[in-house]
């Protein structure tokens, strides 16, 4: 059988029963990322590092140490710091550059035996929903190649969509794991902020960067995030909890689940081919038993808003080491001190940064903090309430992951509030830090991919990705493959 | 300062004194805190603001802020936040600096100074942690700066005052007892050439009586106590006579200039950063149980000013000698030391006094008046003195026992100091008997031996002795001096007074 399509539970098992070798799988996933380059998802690759990687992984397998995960094949998004690979942000900042250290994210899938596949492609310092503004050129939607394959995770959505990788890692700030799981057809799950260390990370907003998975099934999802996540102290807004099965609530029927619908979630600007399919998959839940409980989420409305005063104060502060001084693009020529740091900046930062670092420059100047730092997160207070209430009703929270379907290319990109609205659905469950993922639930205009919005309550991983897993036993949206990467 | 008074000008001063806090690894980072390494060999990636570091705070900073709270009786807030202050300089790694702003880990408190005769009691604002920058160095890089990571990331306390000096010799008071608090409860080693402790004053004068505030200027980093005298005294002089000129006080950052003896403007409030400052994302808030502040109280030792007073209340020193005591961690350890091998000793004969008041005030002033002149001419601290406590109390006791006089007792302490270089010297405690026997510097309290010593003063000094019946009381003392010069010094003053006044008095 083609091991491309199959699931994370059979390479493991496969592997373990010797049925092919971790270098094989690695040679087989290196000649489909090089037959599919056009994608444009991978920014480093190195076939010596991978295929030493798998041989180590060969030989934990021989000597009986292996875990479930050993040998399998991981492709990492460049928001990660890596030892053996380029490092960039996709940023022209941060070109060639190699870190010193791994990503606990990146060590702790290293640790359990993944093999690493290479870099992915991004948005700039996780900054878009398109994937448009990587310095390295956009990534192609395999499902369409003239449509985003959303971001900024992009490449790590384009990479699983193709069966490139079996699995990516992916960061989530306002729904970057979750509007390009949706474009292309993937699961896409971010767990609770501050289960995954963000040490590696590169920071764009602390307080919501979120590391995450793109993989084809909530199945595979529960198998790699108990490894991926745990306390770090390198990380002080780590949570310290005890480890945990995320597959224990797989076999759960959903029969008797309280799935919450939110009413803000279908207002106007939802497109009726992306409701249509997002109404079928709850009808989908509630053929399977669940309850479906009509909710109100009042400010999620203002999750935009409050997002882009948050985010960008907090990364006009994470991008000030970016200077030219210590590492990464200096410019060529320039005067005294402050001028080096000014133009190797101009140079090194596309133009979503520096809009957004002029944007939280000006909502944390002096005279303007109150305005609208201090009311911004009062109102995400508010949302976090609101969603705390909203549990009390309900086990999980579902709806739309988008407005629409994946656009093309350039449709938004002249008009960066349009661009902001595509996180319309996803920014509330960040700014109140909950887990949250998409499933793909069938198709919209022009063929593209739909994506379902699961939220729980924090730390409720396992409840979540039971209840994807259910939908996935009854529906096969998720075992879809584009044309040309069967 | 006195001048500006008779200017009638008044002078409102208050610091913000930065004081490097004792841990050996940085606030945020796991790296060492040690002085003078190679540049760049003690800069974490986390130091180095590398893409991805996060930081993590350091529990024995926190320790020794909570540490300064209880020593200044100050608040110290359950719950304080670290923010970032946004700023670009090349030595600033990250280009932004985490420290407190809205809510500081320590409010409030109280630091007693003494100039001269007067005490006070100064009012401290604030303490709050923060980490410290790298430094630049302009020189040895032909037209380009060079950048040395070392420091960056150094725990500081940034402690300030209310403006509540009233003049350059305040200042200086207040910025010693905090140099001396500092060190004493073990936070910072307050060495000040390495910049562990370094001052910024904010200068300005009003005319005497008026109720309103003058435009202050701030003078950076003063890392004597002598600059930051000089500094003040230029600074005050400078905007009274702007001011009498007709003219106006701008209010900006100055730097003193040690070798000219003048302050320069840095830049203005025009150009004064705006900081952005923000509650920095990767810390939580920082919560301090009060369990902690029990642990931490458990451990302080008797404060400075605490000691001063139990100096004056139970062994009835002068104020002046209580203070001197008290002045630094190290010589009033050795003091207490002293004390303490005193008491163990049984060959001690007391007078009317209660033996530890005249054991005290004589130790006192052994250390105060003797022991300090050796330690300066050798540049020696008292952690190293060279005459141990064990070895001070042994030459004390031959002291209190009569065996010496005061100035014998002087004469065998200089002899300690000298032999006390040979490290077996150092170690004996029976030191000071050892020297006496040796040298012969026993006192001579034999009355009859005296006597016959003075017997020959007089019979070879018989114009002094005319002088003396003829009223002049100027060749009693002559007579003394030769009676001391023919003992070697080592006849008892007080018996050689007595037996000559007998003398002179019958014959």
């Amino acid at each position: 059988m083609s091991r491309h399509t199959a699931s994370l539970a059979e390479l493991s098992r496969q592997l373990r029963a010797k049925q092919v070798s971790a270098v094989e799988l690695a040679q087989a996933y290196l000649a489909r990322i090089e037959a599919h380059r056009d994608l444009n998802a991978f920014l480093d690759v190195r076939p010596e590092v991978t295929l030493a990687q798998a041989r180590t992984a060969d030989a934990r397998i021989a000597a009986g140490d292996a875990t479930p995960l050993t040998g399998i094949p991981i492709a990492h998004k460049d928001i990660f710091v890596t030892k053996d690979f380029t490092s960039t942000a996709s940023s022209r900042m941060l070109e060639g550059y190699m870190s010193p250290f791994d990503a606990t994210v990146v060590q702790n899938l290293g640790n359990a035996g993944m093999v690493t596949l290479g870099k992915l492609n991004c948005d700039e310092f996780a900054m878009g929903s398109s994937n448009e503004n990587s310095a390295y050129g956009n990534v192609l939607n395999p499902w369409d190649k003239g449509a985003v394959p959303g971001g900024s995770s992009g490449g790590s959505s384009a990479v699983v969509a193709a069966r490139i990788a079996p699995v990516a890692t992916a960061t989530d700030t306002g729904g970057s794991i979750r509007e390009p799981a949706a474009f292309t057809g993937v699961t896409g799950t971010k767990p609770t902020y501050g289960r995954p260390s963000r040490w590696g990370m590169i920071a764009f907003a602390s307080s919501l960067d979120t590391a995450g998975l793109m993989t084809n099934s909530a199945e595979d999802a529960a198998l790699v995030l108990g490894p991926m996540v745990g306390f770090d102290p390198k990380d002080s807004t780590s949570v310290d909890r005890p480890g945990e099965d995320f597959s224990r609530d797989l076999g759960k029927p959903v029969k008797g689940l309280r799935i919450g619908v939110p009413k803000e979630f279908f207002g106007a600007g939802l497109q009726p081919d992306v409701e249509a399919a997002v109404r079928t998959a709850l009808e989908e839940y509630r053929r399977l038993g669940a309850t479906l409980v009509d909710i109100s989420l009042p400010s999620a409305e203002l999750g935009i808003p409050v997002y882009y005063v948050v985010a960008p104060a907090e990364c006009s502060s994470n991008l000030s080491r970016f200077d030219g001084v210590r590492y990464g693009h200096r410019a060529k020529s320039y005067g005294d001190l402050n001028d080096m740091i000014a133009k190797s900046r101009a140079e090194g930062l596309g133009a979503e940064p520096k809009r957004r670092i002029l944007i939280g420059t000006y909502v944390l100047s002096h005279g303007y903090y109150d305005a609208y730092y201090i009311q911004a997160q009062k109102v995400r207070r508010l949302i976090a309430d609101e969603f705390r209430r909203a549990f009390e009703q309900c086990d999980l929270i579902a709806g739309p992951v988008t407005t629409s379907v994946a656009f093309g290319f350039g449709e938004k990109a002249a008009d960066p509030v349009a661009m902001y609205m595509s996180d319309l659905y996803t920014i509330p469950g960040s700014l109140a830090g909950i887990p949250s993922m998409s499933i793909p639930c069938g198709f919209g205009a022009k063929g593209r991919p739909v994506g379902l919005q699961l939220m729980a309550n924090y730390f409720e991983e396992a409840k979540m990705l039971g209840a994807a897993h259910q939908y996935q036993l009854a529906t096969d949206w998720h075992a879809r493959i584009p044309e040309g990467f069967r | 300062m006195s001048t500006s008074l008779a200017r009638g000008w008044e002078t409102v001063i208050g610091l913000e004194t930065h004081a490097q806090l004792s841990t050996r690894s940085k606030i945020f980072s796991g790296a060492s805190t040690a002085f003078g390494a190679p540049p760049n060999t003690q800069a974490s990636v986390i130091d180095l603001a590398l893409p991805g570091v996060l930081p993590v705070l350091n529990r024995g900073a926190v320790e020794r802020a909570i540490r300064f709270g209880l020593a200044i009786g100050a608040k110290i807030n359950p719950r304080s936040i670290f923010a970032r202050k946004n700023y670009f300089y090349p030595d600033l790694p990250k280009n932004y600096q985490i420290s407190q702003y809205e809510i500081p880990v320590v409010q409030g408190g109280t630091v007693h100074i003494r100039v001269g005769d007067a005490e006070k009691v100064v009012t401290l604002t604030r303490a709050h942690l923060e980490e410290d920058a790298g430094k630049s160095l302009h020189e040895d890089f032909h037209g380009m700066s060079g950048i040395d990571l070392n420091r960056a990331g150094t725990p500081l306390l940034e402690i300030v005052s209310e403006p509540e000096l009233r003049s350059s010799a305040e200042a200086v008071a207040y910025a010693k007892t905090l140099h001396a608090l500092v060190r004493w409860i073990g936070i910072c080693d307050g060495n000040m050439q390495e910049g562990s402790f370094r001052c910024d004053a904010n200068v300005s004068v009003r005319r005497i009586g008026d109720p309103k505030l003058g435009t202050r200027c701030e003078i950076k980093n003063l890392n004597s106590f002598r600059f930051l005298e000089r500094a003040i005294e230029y600074e005050i002089t400078r905007q009274i006579d702007l001011l009498e000129d007709g003219g106006r006080v701008v209010q900006e950052t100055r730097l003193y200039d040690p070798d000219r003896d003048e302050t320069r403007p840095m830049r203005s409030k025009e150009d004064a950063q705006d900081y952005r400052y923000f509650p920095d994302p990767d810390l939580l808030p920082l919560e301090i149980q009060p369990a902690w502040i029990e642990e931490v109280k458990a451990t302080m030792p008797e404060l400075p000013e605490a000691r001063k007073r139990r100096y004056e209340t139970e062994l009835l020193f002068f104020p002046e000698d209580a203070e001197a005591l008290t002045s630094s961690i190290e010589m009033s350890e050795y003091f207490e030391d002293v004390l303490k091998e005193l008491k163990k000793r049984t060959d001690i004969k007391y007078g009317v006094q209660s033996p530890d008041q005249a054991n005290a005030k004589s130790a006192a002033n052994l250390i105060i008046n003797d022991l300090v002149q050796l330690m300066n001419r050798t540049e020696t601290p008292f952690a190293e003195s060279r005459v141990s406590p064990v070895q001070m109390a042994g030459l004390l006791a031959r002291s209190f026992d009569g065996t010496l006089s005061s100035k014998l007792t002087r004469e065998v302490l200089a002899r300690m100091w000298a032999v006390a270089e040979q490290p077996a010297s150092r170690s004996d405690p029976n030191l000071a008997d050892l020297l006496i026997e040796e040298g012969g510097l026993k006192q001579i309290s034999d009355a009859g031996a005296i006597e016959k010593i003075i017997d020959e003063v007089l019979a070879a000094n018989a114009k002094s002795v005319e002088e003396f019946r003829a009223g002049k009381d100027k060749a009693f003392n002559a007579l003394v001096g030769q009676a001391m010069k023919a003992t070697k010094g080592k006849a008892n003053p007080a018996q050689v007074n007595e037996i000559l006044k007998k003398k002179l008095a019958s014959g």
